[in-house]
């Protein structure tokens, strides 16, 4: 049995950062908000350097809420969406060059998001992570995770529930 | 005493830097409740395909507003902090109009405030999100 050979690594990397930085800087918010993301394999973490104008209390100062809910929700869609091209990623089966011109798939729409504050958001960068719990052909559950100095110290969490796109 | 307080938490908000960032302007406020307004804009776009405003926008825009009533309450002596909020997104708001947030205070301990909200966008008849939440109050 002939077995293919596996691609360069220099060819792999640069489908799937492309294919990432296409997805992420194709949301006018995301790139409003500064947020962008770690790729190690198929696993993204998403980064928030702190500005000044994501400040909700300026007294503390700390991180306003809602940048901290819309950071984890930012993280849970991408990281959705991540997932869900990646098959057609690696199969070849997703125009990597259509989707760098701005040709994205379609997202998947929040049905519900429930953050937990656990402590304040600190003065500076933010990172985050979700993780898929169901990814079902309509509906999604996603968690996501943020922390800042201390990955053991989460300051906020999240879950949320997605509408899939539908491939028709 | 009541007006004084509207007066503080109104000027408040006008100091948060993300709520000014996100053009947000208090319509009302006053005794557990408050509305807030948020314009459209581009770079606030969460899908590029629909023009319809991310729902991370949205969310600011009800933590916010939810914050602002417990702020205005008459029981709530300072400030209040966010412990946890839950929205339902029911539709995406329509592109290019702005949407307006209406939050109450519903119940109210020495503790904790609990909080209700509504998004909608011109069309008042039919919410763009609904949200639920939990926020401290703070001594003085």
């Amino acid at each position: 049995m002939a077995r293919k050979t596996p691609e360069p690594v220099q060819i792999v990397k640069q489908r799937r950062d492309a294919a990432l930085t296409a997805l992420v800087s194709g949301v006018p918010y995301i790139t409003f908000m500064g947020i962008s993301f770690d790729r190690r394999g198929d696993e993204v973490t998403a980064i928030l350097p702190f500005a000044e104008k994501l400040i909700g209390n300026p007294t503390l100062p700390a991180i306003h809420g809602g940048v901290t809910a819309a950071f984890l929700e930012v993280t849970a869609v991408i990281t959705l969406s991540w997932a869900y091209i990646w098959e057609d990623l690696e199969s070849g089966a997703l125009d990597v060059e259509a989707l760098a011109a701005g040709d994205l798939p379609r997202l998947p729409k929040t049905i519900d998001f429930t953050v937990d504050y656990l402590r304040s958001g600190l003065p500076r960068d933010a990172y985050a992570r979700a993780t898929i719990t169901r990814a079902g052909r309509r509906y999604a559950s996603v968690q996501a995770e943020a922390w800042q100095d201390n990955r053991d110290r989460p300051f906020a969490q999240a879950t949320a529930h997605f509408l899939m796109p539908r491939n028709d | 005493m009541t007006a004084n307080k509207a007066q503080i938490a109104k000027q408040f908000i006008a100091f948060l830097p993300h709520a000014k960032a996100l053009g947000m302007e208090i319509v009302e406020i006053g005794d557990g409740s408050a509305e807030i307004t948020m314009p459209y804009a581009d770079h606030l776009v969460g899908d590029p395909k629909t023009g319809v405003i991310h729902g991370g926008a949205v969310s600011a825009l009800m933590d916010t507003c939810g914050g602002a009533a417990v702020m205005s309450h008459p029981d709530a002596p300072a400030g209040t902090a966010t412990i946890d909020l839950r929205i339902d997104y029911m539709r995406g708001a329509t592109p290019g109009q702005a949407i307006t947030a209406k939050a109450h205070v519903y119940h109210i301990t020495r503790t904790v405030a609990f909080v209700r909200a509504t998004a909608c966008d011109e069309d008042t008849d039919r919410p763009v999100a609904s949200a639920t939440g939990a926020f401290t109050v703070e001594g003085r």
